[in-house]
């Protein structure tokens, strides 16, 4: 179990909390949190799970593989250093506490 | 909004995603979700991939809790068949006798896979794959096969031949055209994909059909194919096409004609009436005619559209379309349409078994095939979403390209 908390653009957050298995983009989608499309459903394919992790975060997230690295590149808001597909992020107690900020847009 | 109660048939992608975004919009008139099946909504890409090795269960299959349906206000009224339309009345007919009043009809009725017209297709061990309950005969009958036939060389099959070679069977593939994926994809990607499941043990047979399949004992043992060649086996899958639902469509007088016909805005022959997702047929700024495509990415997005629709927010359908597909390991992805291309350049490096096929058509960008290469497929989309010219193929074809350095508008 963690705690998840999602940043919108209009400076409102949701937190919630999110049980493994599952990522921070079946949390956000299991929540009915706005803001991720996931269009995919999970397959880093569409780029539409797209957040900025927090500036701040100390937490330990898992490296960044070849293909997300690949699909950020066409993100529909721009890439940032901290951008990641929350699609490849699963969630354990580890990352308790996450906040990440949703972009204005996803597609 | 002047809709009235909006009406779905249809449980899968597509009518999940116009329920949510009706909501996510603001609209506040009754929603009904009518589905055949008695699953909830689920993701299918995992069904013919990730679900068959079980790797993916049925709970991580579901597209959103059951308290959504509750909280958002969407009735589902699953296991139910819709067995009319009745236009004037504005209300539609279920199994059970029970009327469904509408004030707005979305038909997101699907598609189903088409059967073979061939002796032998009703005995025991002859599957189709397309929704949950196929996928879990699937997945349990791999367990006990000691041979797999695929009949199809075309998405879903060769999604299951990878998976069944994965799990260590002998597999035979059997296509009648002169490739794999033909209809879908470039030659240079269809002799990348043949050599890729030739190396990973599966035995391709192009221009080959079947003609029979003969049982013992009710079970299918043998295929015979047209050039007098048999295969034993003890399971077959068939993956050769799929069909539009439009019997609902058509009995109600709706046009159709290999889908239901609506236009850029997603509307049928009836204005109050749409149709999104496998089932329609429509056109497109990408294609030279109407086109109906079956894909996750289509099913999403003509969902969102008619909801922007329905709100107020009058937009026609332009998204463009993309496909993927996972096969011996390998990513592989597909943006715009590129069936009528003209030239093809490749990007990258076909022995490494990363690059892309830039597909072109009078000298202008209309897609890209991408293995392994997913920054390619995703800055095409962009550039196409965009209407930008995209890189020329001399460009392409130099050595070194990389569309990553190429300019994209910002958003």
């Amino acid at each position: 179990m963690a705690k998840i908390t999602y940043k919108h653009v209009d400076g409102t957050e949701t937190v919630v909390e999110v049980t493994a298995p599952n990522t921070v983009m079946r949390g956000a989608k299991l929540n009915d949190v706005e803001g991720i499309l996931a269009q995919c459903g999970g397959s880093a394919q569409c780029g539409t799970c797209h957040v900025y992790i927090d500036e701040g975060n100390v937490l330990p997230l898992p490296e960044m593989h070849e293909a997300e690295d690949d699909v950020l590149y066409g993100t529909a808001a721009e890439r940032r250093p901290t951008s990641r597909l929350s699609c490849q992020i699963p969630v354990s107690e580890a990352i308790d506490g996450l906040v990440v900020h949703l972009p204005a847009t996803q597609v | 909004m002047g809709t009235g109660p909006v009406v779905i048939i249809g449980a899968g992608h597509a009518a999940l995603e116009a329920a949510a975004e009706l909501r996510a919009k603001g609209h506040t008139c009754p929603i009904t979700l009518i589905g055949a099946e008695t699953a909830p909504p689920y993701a299918r890409p995992p069904l013919s991939k990730s679900y068959l090795t079980g790797q993916v269960g049925p709970e991580e299959l579901w597209l959103r809790p059951e308290s959504f349906f509750r909280e958002q206000g969407i009735t589902t009224m699953l296991g139910e068949s819709v067995v009319e339309i009745d236009r004037e009345a504005g209300r539609v007919l279920l199994a059970s006798e029970a009327h469904v009043p509408y004030g707005t009809l979305i038909l997101a009725t699907g598609s189903r896979p088409r059967w073979p017209a061939v002796p032998g297709a009703d005995l025991e061990g002859v599957v189709v794959l397309r929704n949950l309950s196929d996928a879990e005969r699937l997945r349990c009958a791999l367990r006990d096969c000691r041979e797999l036939l695929v009949v199809g060389g075309g998405f879903i099959g060769l999604e299951v031949a990878s998976v069944a070679r994965g799990l260590g069977l002998p597999v035979t593939v059997v296509e009648s055209g002169s490739r794999l994926m033909g209809r879908s994809v470039s030659s240079t990607l269809s002799a990348h994909l043949l050599a890729l499941h030739r190396a990973e043990g599966t035995r391709v047979l192009l221009d080959r059909e079947l003609v029979a399949l003969r049982g013992e004992a009710g079970r299918v043992r043998v295929a015979e194919l047209n050039n007098g060649g048999r295969v034993v086996t003890d399971l077959v899958v068939f993956g050769i096409g799929a069909l539009p639902n439009t019997a609902l469509a058509s009995r109600a007088e709706l046009t159709t004609g290999d889908g239901v016909v609506v236009d850029r805005w997603l509307r049928t022959s009836d204005k109050n009436v749409y149709a999104i997702g496998d089932c329609a047929r429509f056109p497109s700024p990408h294609a030279a005619y109407p086109v109906r495509l079956e894909s996750l990415q289509n099913a999403s997005d003509q969902a969102r559209c008619v909801a922007a629709t329905l709100t107020g927010d009058r937009q026609p359908y332009t998204a463009i379309p993309w496909f993927w597909t996972e096969q011996c390991g390998v990513r592989v992805q597909m943006a715009g349409i590129t069936s009528f291309h003209d030239r093809a350049v490749v990007s990258g490096s076909r022995a490494e078994g990363r690059f892309s096929v830039f597909c072109y058509r009078d000298g202008r960008l209309v897609g890209t095939e991408s293995v392994n290469r997913s920054a390619d497929h995703m800055i095409t989309r962009r550039l196409l979403a965009d209407g930008m010219a995209g890189p020329a193929a001399d460009e392409v074809a130099r050595p070194g390209f990389d569309l990553r350095r190429h300019p994209v508008k910002p958003v």
